[in-house]
């Protein structure tokens, strides 16, 4: 332990899920994540741990459904289109309190789109993406060794909060190299089968139904209700952000992920020249920092907010900004990740035109 | 007095949400018997359709989920992967399982998931009202066939044992019937060797049980059952499709 | 003589099945009324019930609840 390895982001992943303590792996391939399912299919095996190559990415959270069921620690992997099949069992996953994990390596989209790296799924990500009222726990990091680090956190939740994780990530973080260091592996040995698993009634003196269905209006009202209160509960204490070089910043930049690792750059750039620039970096993009950007408001002359799809957070900082002050955007689309220079460009814009 | 039958314990008290003359609760009364002769009932983990039975785990006092629709096989794959020592039913209709489903059936039935699969043929979608089916017979009039099925514009009736008969992975495949007693012990016969297939884990096991539809048929209960003999078990023949070693 | 057929009225639906397939005929729908609003079936002819259980196997409700043979007279 401790040591450093450097690996393809795609592949530290499972890595990371496998210390982590996942037991199951069913998934479908998909360009650009298929070295995650190509490395659980080399290692779950060997550790005596589920892989499964399902027939569809429909078929397979459908799986991951079923095995969340069991109280087992189960993960899916997958990028934009096989995450929009997905998005049914999502939802069935939600109402039925049984908990997961999902990477999305995301892609240029709609449609078929294209393989390179995008955030264009961060509204179907946040804001549930299946039908009815719901929310999964949504991680963003921005490098490899966060994701790594993230992933461990994304199980906890799971278990903790008997809900779906999403691992928020894009192409780019999939297809390049960095060092990194895994924590321990989680002891999976101590895993027990949870009293509300369905595995078989066995000595337990009730039988155990896991369920989305209630026919009665009043009954389902109470469902979502319940799922609610989970909701709060979250928001309240599992909300994730990394404030860079904030505090005595007049200009605020808002990204997450790849963007948000450019932004950096951005700011350092920025600082060079003597403009006090920061970074606002939700690492829960739901349950997103609300009231810590929202506080912000009151510091900086405006939010610049930089994406790598047409504005799609923009409007969750636009809410907590609550039009205390301007919120900018830019962004690029289809897969085009913009550099530094370019961010920083616009960013002089908008300095200068004041 | 000798006790013949009786009421399996594994059968709730809670009456069903069936229309009366339905098999479904036929069918519910021959898994709960053979999980109790068995010595399943603990074991069991039931995966419910979307359909009719979609409140089966009302009626069977098992664990149980209720899988979205279609996706039963893998659904029931997931619980059975990551927690072998359950003994796990899927419990689909037509509609659930050879239309929308069929990709998750096929697949299952090919990795020989030691999973049971119950199906039940009552060659509509009752829930919904009666539409076609992809058993719906040639010339079988439903809301959505008015005219009757045409073969050039809905094609022909799927025989999903004789299908699934042809992969490698499943253990046992058979066809059985719940119009009458005779048909119904056959029927019993046949859900055996699938819950033994999975028991002994052999592979992939599925029995299909044609049944009956008498509200969406407009029939009585009584003729629907005449109707299976007379047009739909020439269609959908009684046997068994396929027996692995062991099963028996 | 003791019931060979019994019979959980309430939760007959009156679908005529178990009629319909008793060999003896010895089972009929019945005048009166459950609480769901059926006429459920009756054993009406107990003595010429031969306990085959068709009755049993057929019912879709598991209305019909027990299925009794008498013990052979012992000479």
């Amino acid at each position: 332990m401790g040591e450093k390895v450097l690996m393809k982001g795609a592949e530290a992943i499972a890595e990371a899920a496998i210390r982590a303590g996942c037991m199951a792996f069913f998934g479908y391939p998909i360009t650009p994540q298929n070295e995650t399912p190509e490395y659980f299919s080399r290692r779950m095996p060997e550790l005596g741990r589920v892989f499964l190559q399902a027939e569809s990415e429909v078929a397979a959270i459908n799986m991951v459904y079923g095995a969340a069921c069991t109280g087992t620690r189960v993960i899916t992997t997958s990028s934009s289109p096989g995450i929009s099949l997905m998005q049914e069992g999502f939802s069935y996953i939600a109402n039925s309190n049984v908990g997961c994990v999902v990477v999305n390596a995301m892609r240029g989209g709609p449609g078929l789109g294209d393989i390179a790296p995008a955030q264009a799924d961060y509204f179907q990500a946040t804001k549930g993406g299946g039908h009815g009222d719901y929310h999964s726990i949504v991680l963003a990091p921005h490098t490899i060794q966060e994701t790594v680090d993230l992933m461990y956190d994304a199980f906890d939740l799971a278990d903790k909060y008997r809900i779906m994780v999403v691992m928020l990530v894009d192409g780019l973080m999939g297809q390049m190299m960095e060092p990194v260091e895994f924590k321990e592996w989680v002891d999976v040995k101590k895993f027990k089968t949870p009293e509300w698993a369905t595995v078989g009634q066995g000595d337990r003196d009730h039988r155990n139904i896991i369920t989305s269905l209630e026919i009665l209006p009043e009954g389902l009202e109470k469902m979502n209700l319940a799922l609610q209160a989970k909701y709060k509960k979250i928001k309240e204490n599992e909300v994730r952000l990394e404030e860079y070089e904030m505090d005595d910043a007049e200009y605020a930049l808002t990204a997450f992920g790849t963007v948000a690792r450019i932004a950096k750059t951005v700011v350092e750039m920025a600082r060079k020249d003597g403009i006090k620039l920061g970074l606002i970096r939700p690492i829960t993009v739901w349950p997103f920092p609300e009231k810590e950007v929202a506080k912000r408001a009151d510091q900086v002359k405006f939010f610049f907010d930089v994406e790598m799809n047409e504005g799609q957070m923009l409007e969750d900082v636009k809410l907590a900004v609550n039009g205390k002050k301007p919120v900018h955007y830019y962004g690029r689309l289809g897969g085009v990740v913009p550099t530094a220079e370019e961010i920083y460009g616009e960013f002089k814009k908008l300095v200068g035109g004041k | 007095m000798k006790l013949i039958y009786k009421k399996p314990d594994t059968i709730t008290e809670r009456d069903t949400t069936y229309c009366p003359g339905c098999p479904h609760g036929i069918a519910h009364r021959l898994i709960a018997e053979l999980l109790e002769e068995m010595d399943l009932v603990k074991k069991t983990v039931i995966v419910w359709p979307v359909g009719c039975s979609v409140f089966g785990y009302y009626f069977i006092a098992t664990d149980a989920v209720e899988a979205a629709h279609g996706r039963a096989c893998a659904m029931a794959t997931g619980i059975k992967r990551a927690h072998p020592e359950s003994f796990v039913i899927s419990y689909q209709g037509d509609g659930d399982l050879a239309s929308i489903g069929i990709a998750e059936a096929v697949h299952a039935a090919a990795r020989g998931e030691r999973i049971s699969v119950v199906y039940i043929n009552n060659g509509n979608y009752g829930m919904t009202g009666g539409q076609m089916a992809p058993t719906t017979l040639i010339g079988q009039v439903t809301t959505t066939t008015p005219y009757g099925r045409k073969p050039e514009l809905n094609g022909f009736p799927m025989h999903v044992p004789e299908m699934f008969a042809a992969l490698d992975g499943p253990a046992y495949i058979a066809r059985a019937a719940l119009d009458s007693p005779q048909h119904i012990i056959q029927a019993k016969k046949f859900l055996r060797k699938a819950f033994t297939a999975q028991k002994n884990n052999l592979g992939f096991s599925l029995v299909e049980l044609i049944s009956a539809c008498p509200t969406n048929w407009k029939m009585t209960p009584v003729e629907a059952m005449e109707r299976i003999r007379k047009q739909v078990l020439p269609v959908f023949p009684i046997g068994e499709f396929k027996v692995a070693k062991g099963v028996e | 003589m003791e019931k060979k057929v019994i019979i959980n009225e309430e939760r007959c639906k009156s679908c005529g099945l178990c009629v319909s397939v008793c060999p003896k005929h010895v089972l009929r729908i019945s005048d009166r009324i459950n609480s769901k609003g059926y006429h459920p079936a009756e054993l009406f002819d107990n003595e010429n019930c031969i306990s085959c259980g068709f009755c049993y196997l057929i019912c879709p409700d598991m209305a019909i609840e027990e299925v009794r043979r008498p013990e052979p007279v012992k000479k």
